[in-house]
């Protein structure tokens, strides 16, 4: 089966800073793969740099989406191919409300004029199912949300947007249990066989309503594991360091 | 509204489209005076004005005032105005009327393209003033508020028909001697604004004054006295422009805003002129018990500026609103700001700007808040934000604090900053192409101001954050 995102030997950094060392990583369609790793080890740059942050610099490797090279296009370009990343720290911005920027993103990238009344009545129902106050469309962007809000706000925008990979970086982190419940629910509805998951996680209920195709551990800018399911058992019991040791041993 | 989005190499945010005031009428005044200041223009022009005595004689004493009186020393430069090249006097030839039909076509033209009839007739304002150069050619306010008692009127005409309470108002809030071009303006002064809203009678819909200065070379120093009674109110609009020379033009009006107790007044302005206009304009409003005071300035022209409405909170519980935005682009310096004097107990004031700069303009926000011992529990938020849209604008803040008051509750934020790469990140991560994620962002920084602005005024807002799209979308 062909691949939807599809990375090789990826080497990017930032100022000059090494952070992705060869990375290699391939998800397919209809699948949900999570990456686990320490802190620093790169799973943010990782995504960032699938996104397409101009801060980050790439010198080596390939990024490929539905089997086109996608290395050459700007994030807003990648974004209308299908691909989503919801932040680690969501940004704040004054003066543009969800509502505001959510009619514009969907426009952008479903290309057609976006009809209000329906719209409308799609963003009160989702909002509705994430537990957000409907007043929560006229605000400012994630501008004095709680963290909690914030990361439901991106769910929210993950399912307005429909895209072919959501990419969620540590959507759970910070979350109390209700909220982990609410931001799981959401991305077990946005899900289904036509589109894929890639998602970042320290926290394993937020697998708890997805089946989970395939776990990638990302030590140091590489992919030093892979496996099924279980895999997140095995770290969660044992920690990461004993899979670095394992893999240097293997050498 | 916005234009078509065109392919363009370069990512900008539009400059005010220009042309339609840049549309200059052939001069048609039947009477300039002589560049410069002398004690001989001075008399001429007050006599071709008709001005009753009191009146020349103060124009003759401010002259003095401002013979003796150095040209200020902080704040832009202003050297570079010859004030032996500047015409004071330009009377059109025209005679003021109330009917737009005996306005001669070309400045009834300019208006039109204005949209200042149109409004009119559409009743979104309930008295409209017109001044071409130094005299005002059109005047009419609704019959019901003359019923009323509402006066709206010229100064000149108010001179005259209501002298009385010209005289115990005018230039008693914005003394000549307060600074150089304040005594300018009091030897030279023509044309302008008056309004009286008695007691207890409320003007729903808003007054409208637009100031058009036509002749290359002159000045503009009209002058706007509104008194708002005892429990009354009123939202008056005003509205300058130019066409651009090449010469030095001046703009030295003034503002008196007399609030009464319980009274509210809302002073919304929009100055456009164009960038060869030196705007060093004296605004200041005096507030009594209970009364409030909304300011509402967008200072989009000019070359140099120097504006900074002054509210003195007189009265117990007396209050101010400001809302500013001011938008700096090449050539332009322009140095705006408020200021608060809190002189009663309980006094509140809040004051909220935006700035833009773009394209080497300067920005500066100027404020001065002062808490005198006779205000207790004086409150005054202060927030001032500033965006520079590339490397070689330049933005200050500089607020002035200065308080003696006991209790007092000051608060005071300043922001200045460019836009965040995060944020066009984030908003492009979802689609949205850079240019339009940079129009979002400015429009939305200048928001809170925008929602405050007459609708007109608005669109013009709009057209100023025009963002036209990069090439390589292909
Ligand atoms: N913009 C940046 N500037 C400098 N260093 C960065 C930047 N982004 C990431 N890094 C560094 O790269 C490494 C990986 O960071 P990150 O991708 O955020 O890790 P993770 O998400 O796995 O915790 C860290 O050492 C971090 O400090
Ligand atoms: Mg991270």
């Amino acid at each position: 089966m062909s691949q939807l995102l599809e990375i090789k030997d990826l080497v990017a950094g930032v100022e000059g800073k090494s952070i992705l060392k060869g990375l290699s990583l391939s998800v397919g369609k209809g699948e949900v793969h999570v990456i686990l790793g320490p802190n620093g080890s790169g799973k943010s740059t990782l995504m960032n740099v699938i996104m397409g942050h101009p801060k980050y610099e790439v010198t080596g490797g390939s990024i490929a989406f539905e089997g086109e090279s996608i290395e050459d296009l700007k994030t807003f370009e990648r974004a209308k191919k299908g691909l989503f990343l919801s932040f680690q720290t969501p940004e704040e911005i004054p003066g543009i409300t969800v509502e505001n920027m959510l009619r514009t993103a969907k426009q952008a990238v479903t290309g057609e004029k976006v009809k209000v009344v329906p719209f409308r009545r799609e963003l009160k129902s989702l909002m509705e199912e994430l537990k957000m106050k409907p007043e929560y469309a006229q605000r400012y962007l994630n501008v004095g949300f709680s963290g909690g809000e914030k990361k439901r706000t991106e769910i929210l925008q993950l399912l307005m947007l429909n895209p072919k990979l959501a990419m969620l970086d540590e959507t759970d982190s910070g979350l109390d249990v209700d909220a982990v419940q609410i931001v799981s629910e959401g991305v077990a509805k946005f899900h289904n066989a036509e589109n894929s998951c890639l998602i970042i996680t320290h926290n394993t209920r937020i697998l708890e309503k997805l089946k989970v195709d395939k776990v990638h551990v990302l030590m140091n800018g590489k992919i030093v594991e892979e496996g099924g399911p279980e895999l997140i058992d095995d770290i969660n019991r044992r920690g990461f360091t004993h899979i670095l040791d394992g893999a240097s041993e293997g050498k | 509204m916005a234009e078509e989005f065109v392919p363009k190499k370069k990512t900008y945010v539009e400059d005010i489209e220009r042309t339609l005031y840049d549309i200059r009428d052939e001069d048609r005044s039947v009477y300039k005076s002589h560049s410069g200041l002398t004690e001989d223009i001075i008399r001429d022009i007050s006599k071709r004005k008709n001005d009753p005595e009191w009146m020349t004689e103060f124009r003759l004493k401010s002259l003095e005032t401002y013979n003796n009186m150095p040209l200020p020393t902080w704040g832009p430069d202003l050297s570079e105005l010859n004030m032996d090249e500047i015409v004071t006097y330009v009377q059109p030839d025209a005679k003021m009327t109330g009917n737009w039909q005996e306005v001669p076509e070309d400045i009834k033209n300019t208006f039109d393209r204005l949209g200042i009839p149109e409004a009119e007739q559409k009743q979104s304002l309930a008295g409209v003033g017109a001044q071409y150069d130094s005299e005002v050619v059109y005047h009419s306010i609704q019959e019901d508020l003359v019923k009323q008692g509402v006066i709206y009127t010229d100064m000149e005409t108010a001179l005259w028909e209501h002298g009385d309470i010209v005289k115990e108002y005018f230039m008693t809030l914005v003394p000549p001697k307060d600074h150089k071009f304040t005594a300018l303006h009091g030897a030279v002064w023509s044309g302008g604004s008056f309004v009286y809203v008695p007691e207890g009678v409320h003007v729903e819909i808003p007054l409208q004054s637009y100031f058009r200065l036509n002749a290359a070379g002159a000045g503009q120093f009209e002058h706007t006295l509104i008194i708002v009674e005892k429990g009354a109110s009123l939202h008056f609009i005003e509205g300058c422009s130019a066409p651009k020379y090449n010469v030095t033009n001046l703009h030295a009006g003034c503002v008196e805003l007399f609030v009464k107790e319980g009274a509210r007044l809302r002073y919304s302005t929009i100055e456009n002129w164009s960038r060869n206009m030196m705007n060093l304009n004296t605004k200041r409003a005096i507030v009594e018990k209970d009364g409030i005071i909304e300011w509402v300035s967008g200072s989009f022209g000019s070359h140099v500026s120097c504006l900074y409405p002054c509210s003195i909170l007189h009265g117990e519980n007396a209050r101010c609103e400001f809302t500013g935005v001011t938008f700096a682009s090449k050539g332009q310096n322009l140095d705006t700001g408020a200021s608060v004097i809190h002189a009663a107990p309980h006094t509140s004031a809040n004051i909220n700007t935006r700035t833009i700069s773009k394209a080497g303009g300067a920005a500066t926000y100027r404020s001065a808040v002062k808490v005198t011992r006779n205000a207790p529990f004086a409150k005054c938020s202060v927030n001032c934000e500033s965006l520079m849209l590339d490397s070689e604008s330049r933005s200050d803040t500089l607020p002035v604090m200065d308080i003696e008051g006991d209790e007092a509750d000051i608060g005071h934020e300043a922001k200045i900053g460019r836009i965040s790469d995060e944020a066009i990140f984030y908003l492009t991560s979802r689609g949205i192409d850079e240019e339009e994620a940079r129009a979002m962002i400015v429009r939305g920084f200048v928001e809170p101001i925008a929602k405050e602005l007459p609708l007109e005024y608005a669109v013009e807002m709009n057209n100023l954050v025009n963002i036209e799209l990069e090439g390589t979308m292909g």
